[in-house]
C-alpha cells in the first residue's frame, strides 16, 4: 500500500509509549530486582540468593503444590464442562440467546465480589450445606478441612469460568463443517462417537488455546484465595500469587517477592511449551 | 425412532435449564441478601424472596465504606480507562492489520508474548515507580499502567483484518486523509468489535482488584472491589451490607454485558476463530 513511511508508527505510538514505560521496564526491572535483597531504597545484589532460598523454603514449596494440585483437576474438569454445555447448546433449537447469557454470566462479574458471594454459601449453616443435607449428602466443612478448602476454590473458579470457555468452544464449534457430521450420520455412527471423533479432534487447536489460558490463570491465582479462603486452612490454599503479594506488601522483601514472580513466568513458559510440543506431535 | 429423539432433547433441554439455573443461582441470592437482614443468610430453611432491608443495608454500607465516593471513583476510573485504552489498543490494532513496515512483526509478537507475563510480574516495579513519581492513591495510578492492553490490541488487529483493503485504496484515491481512513472507513465496519473490546475494557477495569489493592490504601481512593474485600475482612460482618455492596458491583457489569451481549459475543467469535 503506498502511505508515508511514519504513518503506521503514529497509529502504534500512543500503545508502544505505555508499553515501554509500564510493561517492558518493569518487566525488567523485576528481573534485577529478583537478584537484590534489602528493603525500600536501601537494595543490594546478592546474586542468585533469593533463588537458592527457594530451595529450602517450605512456605514457598506448599504455595506451588496448592498451586499445581488446584490447576490439574480444575483446567480438565471446568474444559470438559465447557465442551459439553458448547455442544448441548450446539444442539438446542430454542432459547439458545437465553443459555448463552446465562452460562456466560458469571464470567463478567468481579472476582472479589464472585469470591463474597461463594464465601457465603459455602460456610457452615451456608445454602449450599443445607441443600446438601436435604438431598442426603451431608454437610461439607468447605472452608475449615485442607482438601475441602481447595474444592472450594476448583467449584468457585469453574463456576466462573466455564462459560468464558464455552462461548469460544461454541465459536470454533459452527465453523466446523456440516459436510462431516453429514458423513459420520450415513456411516451409522452414534452422537456420542461423533462428539468424541469428529467435534473433539476438529476443536483440538482451540482446546490447546483455553488450556494454555487457564493455566495461565490458574499459576496466578490470588484474588479468590485472597478472599474465599484467605490462604488457610493452614495454608491449605496458599497459591504463589498470594504468597508474592504477603512477600512482598506484607513483608516488603520486593526482592524475593520478584523471584517469586519470575517463578511464575518460568513456569508459565515451561507448561505453554509443553502443551504446544504434546498437541503439535500428533499433528 | 421419534419418541426416543423427544426423550432426548427433553432430557437435553433439562440439562440445559439446571445448567443455567446454577449459573444465576448465585446472583439471585446475593441479591435476595441485599434485600434481607444479616441474619437471613444463613436461615433455615433459606431465605429465597426479597425482603425489605436494601434500603437499610445501603445506609449500612455508605457508613463504613462512603459507598458514593467509591462508586464515584470506580465509575470515573472505568469510563477514562475503557475510552482511552479502547482508542489506544484500536489505533496499534489497525497498525498491525492493515500497514507493512520495519519491525511489525517482531513488535506484534512482543505484544503476544506480553500476554503471558503474569500480572504479579508487574506488580512490584510498577508499586515502586508510583511510589517514586508520588502517584499513590491516585487516578493517574489506576488508569495509566494498563492501557496498552495487549489483549485488546490483539481483538482489534483480528477484526480489522476482514476489512477489505479496497475500501481504503478508494479512500486514498479520493483525497482522504489518513486519520480519516482510520475514522470514517475502518471504524465503521468494525463496529462489533469496537463493542466487544469496550464491554471487555470495562469488565477488566471495574473488576480490577490486585493493583488497585496495591497502588491505593487510601479508603478516600478505594475502588468498589477493594472497599467490598476491606469490609469483607473486618472481624464481625454485617452480611446484608456486604451483600448490598456485591450486588452494586454486579449490576452494572450485568447490564451492560446484557445490553451489548450479541456484539460481544460475535467479537468474541470473531477473533477465537480466526486466533
Amino acid at each position: 500500500m503506498r502511505t508515508k513511511g511514519y504513518v503506521p508508527y503514529l497509529f502504534l505510538a500512543p500503545a508502544l509509549g505505555l508499553f515501554a514505560v509500564f510493561m517492558a521496564y518493569p518487566i525488567i526491572y523485576s528481573f534485577l530486582l529478583s537478584f537484590q535483597t534489602g528493603a525500600g531504597k536501601h537494595m543490594s545484589f546478592t546474586g542468585l540468593s533469593n533463588y537458592h532460598r527457594l530451595f529450602s523454603d517450605e512456605l514457598f514449596w506448599t504455595a506451588l503444590k496448592n498451586t499445581f494440585a488446584i490447576m490439574v483437576i480444575q483446567v480438565p474438569l471446568m474444559l470438559f464442562l465447557a465442551i459439553l454445555l458448547a455442544a448441548g447448546l450446539n444442539s438446542v433449537k430454542h432459547l439458545t440467546g437465553l443459555f448463552r447469557v446465562s452460562f456466560f454470566m458469571p464470567a463478567v462479574t468481579s472476582l472479589v465480589a464472585y469470591s463474597i458471594i461463594f464465601s457465603l454459601m459455602l460456610m457452615g449453616d451456608g445454602i449450599i450445606n443445607q441443600f446438601l443435607t436435604a438431598v442426603g449428602a451431608g454437610a461439607v466443612p468447605w472452608l475449615s478441612n485442607p482438601i475441602w478448602a481447595k474444592a472450594a476454590l476448583i467449584l468457585a473458579m469453574t463456576w466462573r469460568w466455564t462459560g468464558y470457555n464455552m462461548v469460544i468452544y461454541l465459536a470454533a464449534m459452527q465453523n466446523i463443517s456440516e459436510s462431516l457430521y453429514e458423513a459420520a450420520n450415513i456411516d451409522g455412527a452414534t452422537r456420542v462417537r461423533q462428539f468424541f471423533s469428529i467435534t473433539i479432534p476438529q476443536l483440538k487447536p482451540v482446546i490447546l488455546f483455553t488450556a494454555i489460558l487457564s493455566t495461565i490463570g490458574t499459576l496466578q491465582l490470588f484474588d479468590e484465595p485472597y478472599t474465599l479462603t484467605k490462604g488457610g486452612p493452614s495454608d491449605a490454599t496458599l497459591t504463589i500469587g498470594m504468597y508474592l503479594y504477603q512477600t512482598g506488601f506484607r513483608f516488603y522483601d520486593f526482592g524475593y517477592a520478584s523471584t517469586l514472580a519470575y517463578v511464575i513466568v518460568v513456569l508459565i513458559a515451561v507448561l505453554s511449551f509443553i502443551q504446544f510440543k504434546v498437541t503439535g506431535d500428533e499433528e | 425412532m421419534r419418541t426416543s429423539s423427544a426423550i432426548r432433547s427433553l432430557i437435553l433441554y433439562l440439562a440445559m435449564l439446571i445448567g443455567a439455573a446454577v449459573s444465576l443461582f448465585p446472583f439471585y441470592w446475593a441479591a435476595i441478601a441485599a434485600t434481607n437482614e444479616s441474619g437471613k443468610v444463613f436461615a433455615k430453611p433459606p431465605v429465597l424472596v426479597p425482603g425489605s432491608k436494601l434500603i437499610a443495608n445501603v445506609v449500612h454500607l455508605n457508613d463504613a465504606i462512603g459507598i458514593g465516593r467509591v462508586l464515584f471513583n470506580s465509575i470515573y476510573v472505568v469510563v477514562i480507562y475503557t475510552v482511552l485504552s479502547l482508542l489506544i489498543c484500536t489505533m496499534a490494532g489497525y497498525a498491525f492489520a492493515k500497514f507493512t513496515f520495519l519491525g511489525r512483526n517482531a513488535m506484534f509478537a512482543v505484544f503476544l508474548l506480553s500476554m503471558m507475563v503474569p500480572y504479579h510480574a508487574l506488580v512490584i516495579p510498577l508499586f515502586k515507580m508510583m511510589a517514586a513519581w508520588g502517584w499513590l492513591n491516585t487516578y493517574q495510578a489506576l488508569i495509566l499502567p494498563n492501557l496498552a492492553y495487549p489483549f485488546a490490541i490483539f481483538l482489534m488487529r483480528q477484526n480489522m483484518l476482514a476489512v477489505p483493503d479496497g475500501m481504503m485504496e478508494a479512500g486514498r484515491i479520493d483525497g482522504v486523509s489518513e486519520w480519516g481512513l482510520f475514522t470514517r472507513i475502518i471504524l465503521p465496519s468494525v463496529k462489533p468489535a469496537l463493542a466487544a473490546t469496550a464491554i471487555f475494557l470495562f469488565m477488566f477495569q471495574w473488576n480490577s482488584f490486585l493493583w488497585p489493592l496495591i497502588a491505593v490504601q487510601n479508603k478516600e481512593m478505594y475502588t468498589l472491589p477493594v472497599a467490598l474485600s476491606s469490609l469483607f475482612g473486618l472481624s464481625r460482618i454485617d452480611y446484608g451490607q456486604v451483600m448490598a455492596g456485591v450486588t452494586i458491583a454486579t449490576a452494572p457489569v450485568i447490564v451492560f454485558f446484557l445490553l451489548l451481549q450479541r456484539h460481544f459475543i460475535s467479537g468474541m467469535l470473531g477473533s477465537a476463530v480466526k486466533g
